[in-house]
């Protein structure tokens, strides 16, 4: 159910793509030498990797506080790797896992699961898919070897295609409601043109109509296999017993030829355009950017110090300051960079009514002129790396977090010592540096600016 | 003398209670304290819930719980506006507040060997808020593009505000939380500075704290901070009750939309009445997952909705709703919707669940409490809500009476509220969408 039951202070539901950024943006740690206990000693990950002779890689750490464990696995398979004419397949794939397979049907898996309490999720990504299970400790054995069923034998029945095909759409077209969804979409196209980014994960009402089985059985067989993919196990669980469910339930997951990865070509022409979206409405939903960087540039730590002070930390980004603290004319503003394995995005948003629609867009301008022109302080240079590296404790504090975080990390290779070099890096940060991103990333002049509002009341002179 | 106070206060620091891994301590100006143990990460997370929402507030002014939430985070003389928030960040940590219809909770989660920044600062702003007026307006302003944002653009979040008010006539729960337009522009400093001096106090005051901490030295820092703090008077109790409901109420909502969408509400009685376990036990059996009967039959089967839920509102003070709610699939008639949610309802009136249906559902709810236990901040969140409901002891009872709900109870509460003559339906109908560019 979506109804609002509380009103919080500043906005906490931020979309899923979001957050993985955030995650990513805040990471750190982890290790890893094959069969290497690690002891981050405060942050008490203990993190152990394995590769598998079919090779998949398998990354554990056990957890006995509760009865718990928490299992995640990344298959290298997204929007990356379909077609402009099929998008959605990575998408579909996904929401089609756990409708049937080879030894249970839809309606069975759904009850066997939710019989024991316990989760299953599949869902694809701009680079990955993902596939979580919850469970507690008790119903393990239940649990893995449902999660094995629909990773290894999924058999994307025709009728469960058409019904996921038209849920998908159905979907698609109720967030039409939404002027975010509408902003975020047409923002996603006009930054990165024809490069798979560009589009929805779940395709288009056209695209998804272009999808069979065939491409789906494809698919599957092409990406789902071990060596494409990271398992990563968390809780109460020892490695014996891992090794035992991992001996009983996927020992069928066999080595394959590894798919190769193209690498799509971005356009970088430097453009300026304003997208205008008529709806009516009361508040103008605005979003500015353009290409930012992928999280394998060397940039991305200062990136990171430089965003927090404009836009991403909260009531300590100047956009915050400016735009709710002293103007009163919005609820929530922000910047971020997605940053993916090609190169993502940079984007500022805010929700302001129609009527100051100009006032917001012209005031987040200035901030992003003013950090590209003027250092910033010594006292928000500090504040930025503090919450930088001291926030991470946090965001590793449930096993479902660690579970998440270790297959996230392998997945975008932040190698061996990262946990150590984190903080380093964002400690080495000066203000020169936070300077020089501001103004080799970010731009004032040349923008995506799109603006969904009631156009007549915004009276855009963009 | 001196000796003679220390004296008292130790002996006042000894848990009153001990059991489930909360302490429980009472300062004498009435401020319960709960806290709970976790060690596995060097975390804490503090949270102090205030005895006053949406349901407490005088016609006219709805909305003044939530806007004096958010001139909390507006300074005191010692700590200017969002000093604390600042403070927070600079240490790792987040913060936030959160204002239901029954209270109001602020919390921050940081490394525990900073967890004084939040003993001091909450009891700081406890007593000494600015609510400087020109800040008023600037986050009243603030607060009107939230609601804006959640309510005037959002079609179906317009129609459960409808049904809300709809649904109640004479108690409080008529208006949102965040209250009505010409409500929030009418708030002044003035309306805040009463609320806050009435309801923000020690006894009207809850604090939670999980995570690496010692019980023993929290509450000495805590009584250090909060214990002088004087009690306050003058709270309105609000004895307002929704009268019985006799005959269905429908609403219609025409608006810019895609997909037509139905809300259908029922009265219910709230946490601890006997029937809430089964109330509880019913909506996870009609919406707990993809094997859920709603899902199973209005999404999968009959492929009417794209989404199909139920939900029973049990944590409130006073009595309030069982929820329904579907979005009809393109080209579906939301009356066939409807009927479909109807035809559900009356079958579990008529047939007992299975022993194993019902089990599968208290499966659910046990599983995610347990869950829940490896977030410190859901462990505090948990044992203050239910204390805001009585004693977080209840937590305990829920959880037994969860187990003891056998099939009969479940048809047995269906029968009792799920009925024509207590529902209030709100129906969106779309109206045409503009263009682009």
């Amino acid at each position: 159910m979506r109804k609002t039951k509380a009103f919080s202070y500043q906005l906490s539901a931020i979309s899923f793509r979001k957050i993985k950024n955030i995650f990513l943006s805040l990471i750190v740690l982890l290790l890893i030498a094959v069969c290497c206990l690690l002891s981050a000693d405060v942050y008490a990950l203990d993190a152990n990797k394995k590769i598998l002779p079919n090779g998949l890689t398998v990354l554990h750490s056990e957890k006995h506080n509760l009865p718990i464990v928490m299992i995640t696995v990344i298959v290298k398979a997204g929007l990356l790797d379909e077609s402009k004419e099929k998008a959605g397949l990575a998408y579909l794939t996904a929401e089609l896992l756990d409708e049937g397979t080879k030894n249970r049907k839809s309606s069975e898996i759904s009850e066997e699961i939710e019989f024991i309490g316990a989760g299953l999720g599949a869902s694809a990504g701009s680079d990955y898919t993902t596939i979580t299970l919850s469970v507690l400790k008790k119903d393990i054995e239940k649990g893995f070897e449902l999660f094995s069923d629909i990773i290894l034998n999924p058999v994307f029945a025709q009728e469960e295609i058409e019904r996921k095909r038209e849920l998908i759409k159905g979907s698609l077209k109720q967030r039409e409601e939404d002027p975010s969804f509408l902003a975020e979409r047409s923002f996603k196209k006009e930054a990165f043109g024809e490069h798979p980014y560009g589009r929805l994960v779940e395709g288009s009402t056209e695209t998804l109509s272009e999808i069979t089985r065939e491409d789906l059985l494809r698919f599957h067989s092409k990406y789902f296999i071990p060596n494409n993919a990271m398992l990563s196990v968390v809780g109460d669980l020892t490695p014996a017993e891992l090794n035992s469910l991992i001996k009983k339930y996927l020992d069928p997951w066999k080595m394959a030829e590894l798919p190769e990865r193209k690498i799509h070509p971005m356009n970088e022409e430097k453009t300026k355009k304003a997208v205008k979206i008529d709806r009516d409405v009361t508040q103008a939903t605005i979003i500015i950017g353009h290409l930012g960087i992928s999280r394998d540039n060397p940039d991305y730590y200062a990136v990171s110090v430089m965003n927090y002070i404009l836009g991403s930390g909260g009531f300590s980004s100047r956009l915050m300051q400016k735009i709710r603290d002293e103007l009163g004319l919005a609820y929530d503003v922000r910047s971020f960079f997605t940053t993916s394995k090609e190169k993502g995005l940079f984007q500022a948003e805010v929700q302001t009514k129609n009527e100051s629609a100009n006032t917001a867009t012209e005031e987040i301008l200035k901030q992003i002129e003013k950090i590209r022109e003027e250092k910033v302080s010594d006292e928000e240079l500090s504040g930025a790396k503090d919450y930088l590296t001291g926030s991470f404790p946090r965001r590793l504090d449930t096993s479902r977090k660690i579970a998440d975080f270790l297959a996230t990390v392998e997945f975008y290779n932040l190698g061996l010592d990262y946990t150590e070099k984190y903080a380093s890096f964002i400690n080495a940060v000066t203000k020169e540096d936070v300077q020089r991103v501001a103004g080799k990333y970010l731009d004032a002049e040349n923008f995506v600016l799109i603006v969904v509002a009631n156009q007549k009341k915004a009276a855009l002179k963009y | 003398m001196k000796k003679f106070i220390l004296l008292i206060i130790l002996i006042l620091l000894i848990p009153l209670s001990l059991s489930a891994g909360v302490n429980e301590y009472k300062l004498d100006n009435g401020l319960k304290v709960l806290v709970i143990e976790d060690h596995k990460s060097p975390l804490a997370t503090f949270q102090i819930w205030y005895r006053v929402g949406s349901r407490d507030e005088p016609a006219g002014k709805s909305g003044i719980s939530h806007l004096l939430e958010h001139m909390m985070f507006k300074g005191t003389p010692k700590y200017g506006s969002k000093a604390f928030s600042k403070m927070v960040k600079k240490n790792g940590g987040v913060d936030n507040a959160f204002t239901t219809k029954d209270y109001t909770m602020y919390y921050q989660t940081l490394a525990s060997d900073r967890i004084d920044i939040s003993i001091e600062l909450e009891a700081d702003r406890m007593q000494n808020l600015i609510l400087d007026p020109k800040e008023v307006i600037a986050e009243r302003n603030v607060v009107m593009e939230e609601r804006r944002m959640r309510y005037e653009d959002d079609p179906q979040n317009s129609l459960y505000e409808e049904v809300l008010a709809a649904a109640f006539k004479s108690h409080s729960y008529h208006w949102p939380v965040i209250g009505w337009m010409s409500d929030i522009s009418s708030i002044e400093r003035s309306d805040l500075l009463s609320h806050y001096k009435a309801y923000y106090s020690p006894d009207n005051a809850v604090v939670a704290v999980s995570g690496d901490v010692r019980a023993e030295e929290i509450i000495k820092k805590i009584t250090a901070s909060f214990g002088t703090i004087p009690p306050s008077s003058g709270r309105t109790v609000v004895t307002s009750k929704e009268g019985e409901q006799k005959g269905e109420r429908r609403i219609s909502l025409r608006r810019e939309a895609e997909l037509p969408y139905i809300i259908a509400v029922y009265h219910t009685p709230s946490f601890p009445h006997p029937d809430s376990y089964a109330l509880e036990v019913l909506g996870m059996l009609l919406s707990g997952g993809k094997s859920s009967r709603l899902y199973m039959s209005i999404v999968y089967e009959k492929k009417l909705a794209i989404s199909a839920s139920a939900d029973y509102s049990g944590f409130n003070k006073d009595p309030y709703l069982f929820l329904f709610d579907a979005t009809a699939a393109p080209g579906k008639d939301i009356k066939d919707v409807e009927n479909a949610l109807y035809a559900e309802i009356e079958k579990i009136k008529k047939e007992l669940p299975s022993e194993r249906e019902v089990q599968k559902a208290k499966n659910q709810i046990e599983a995610s409490f347990v869950m829940g236990q490896d977030s410190i901040y859901y462990q505090a969140q948990i044992a203050g809500m239910f204390e805001m409901l009585g004693s977080w002891k209840l937590k305990e009872q829920y959880l037994e009476n969860i187990k003891k709900v056998i099939p009969e109870d479940i048809s047995m509460a269906a029968k009792k509220y799920l009925t024509e003559d207590n529902r209030t339906v709100g129906i969106l109908i779309p109206t045409k969408v503009r263009g682009e560019k």
